[in-house]
């Protein structure tokens, strides 16, 4: 059986579906964002935006679009029945006082050691940026990375230590990739599930980190 | 009586002296006090240190403030965005001084001028390259880094209701740094969309009491940060 590696909507699928319902929820910008579209329809799930909203709603329809109503993105948003609206240090109390149970953001490196690294590459070409990747990394209560396994050039994501500056030290807790579903625990990476068609063989190749396949891993269903 | 009330843009920003720390409001486009920005522009304060989220966007607010050469330093979250461009070519000709602070840090630092604490000590950003120089403390089994106060001289925002005692109201997620920026400078200085009657504002629904607020000034239709002004 051929390798089907996940497409960016499928892994966004594959996570929305673990959100759990009740959870208070921070989506990073790109695929986490995408992942609010496949939580299932018997869920309630309030999503927070840092610049203070809690009960964001999908995008709003063309003309219909507040200025004062965006996400961290700056991307129009609505607000749901039951949304509120804080100011900024509170909105980051939310988040750094572990109030958010789940972070879902993207990431250029994650470490075998939960060390998480998305806001630099450390090319000084560039000005450096952060927002509230630091914030969301050390402060909310869950955090999962969604991201591609490899670069586009092939390299691993998934290393024993990030070589790229650290957003945040030893917090990430999940790892959905187009390759497989890896959770981070004290004794190293443990694959829960691996594409249709993979093998641990090629995913271990593919991965700069030791990777353990858990007795009851399955195929990633789509 | 007390009236904070002045009659114009140039009033509300006089005085500002050159090298101050100016704390400005918004998010992205949202809250950015275009109107007070340009005002401080034309006041002529220079060697300024500017305290606002983003590095603004095109050549308007933020970004032409930066343009005018009285900004010397930026202390922000998230200077790099879609159309940045002003601080970009500022920045790569080493003509603006950056301190880049993780967004809740900025916030809380701002509050903790506001409320008289003398710093704090946070998880955010331990082990990162941004804790270079700070020092550290293990708290319950956890690495943190403490951060300080940071206040400013003057802070411009952006409301959409005030009273002449300076209580106001704020539009919708318009709202983001405002009210910690409004208690964390000695100075505040408010644009409001309009003035209402004492008491017309419900007390519970104050935002922002007025004893932070010190001079407010009525810009009744407000450019959208980004267009010309």
């Amino acid at each position: 059986m051929v390798a089907k590696p996940l497409s960016r909507d499928e892994i966004a699928r594959r996570a929305g579906r673990d959100i759990p319902d009740g959870a208070y929820v921070n989506l990073g910008i790109g695929l986490p964002t995408l992942a609010a579209n496949y939580v299932p329809a018997d869920r309630e799930v309030v999503y927070h935006s840092e610049n203070g909203i809690l009960g964001m709603g999908p995008a709003p329809k063309k003309g219909e679009e507040d200025p004062d109503i965006i996400n961290a993105g700056k991307q129009p948003v609505t607000l749901l029945a039951g949304a509120s609206i804080f100011h900024h240090t509170d909105a980051f109390a939310m988040i750094r006082g572990g109030h958010i149970d789940l972070a879902l953001l993207g990431a250029m490196q994650v470490g075998a050691n939960g060390d998480l690294a998305n806001w630099s590459t450390g090319d000084e070409k560039f000005p450096p940026a952060v927002g509230g990747a630091m914030d969301l990394g050390a402060g909310a209560a869950g955090v999962w990375v969604l991201m591609e396994h490899n670069t586009k050039d092939g390299q691993a994501k998934i290393l024993e230590r990030c070589t790229y500056p650290l957003t945040a030290a030893g917090v990430v807790d999940r790892i959905y990739t187009n390759l497989a579903v890896i959770d981070v625990t004290d004794d190293g990476l443990i694959v829960r599930e691996m594409a249709p068609g993979l093998e641990f063989d090629e995913l271990q190749r593919k991965t700069g980190a030791k990777l353990r396949l858990a007795n009851d891993w399955r195929a990633i269903e789509v | 009586m007390i009236d904070k009330r002045v009659s114009s843009l140039s009033a509300a920003v006089a005085g500002i002296r050159d090298g101050s720390t100016v704390l400005i409001g918004g998010f992205g486009a949202s809250g950015i006090p275009v109107e007070l920005i340009d005002a401080v522009i034309a006041q002529g304060a220079k060697d300024l240190t500017i305290v606002t989220n983003n590095a603004g966007a095109g050549r308007t607010d933020v970004a032409k403030f930066l343009a005018s050469g009285h900004v010397r330093k930026i202390v922000c979250s998230f200077p790099r965005s879609a159309g940045s461009v002003v601080f970009e070519e500022l920045y790569a000709a080493g003509q603006i001084e950056l301190e880049l602070v993780p967004q809740g840090t900025l916030s809380e630092r701002m509050r903790a001028a506001g409320a008289g604490i003398g710093g704090f000590f946070t998880p955010t950003a331990a082990g990162t390259k941004l804790a270079d120089g700070k020092e550290t403390r293990t708290i319950d089994g956890r690495q943190h880094v403490f951060e300080k106060p940071l206040k400013g001289d003057v802070a411009l925002i952006k409301a959409e209701t005030a009273d002449r005692w300076g209580n106001l109201t704020f539009r919708l997620a318009a709202r983001n740094f405002a009210p910690t920026m409004a208690m964390a400078a000695d100075l505040t200085i408010v644009q409001t969309r309009r003035f209402v009657d004492l008491g017309a504002i419900a007390p519970e629904q104050v935002v922002t009491p007025g004893i932070f607020v010190d001079r407010i000034v009525e810009v009744p239709h407000p450019v959208e940060p980004g267009q010309t002004s």
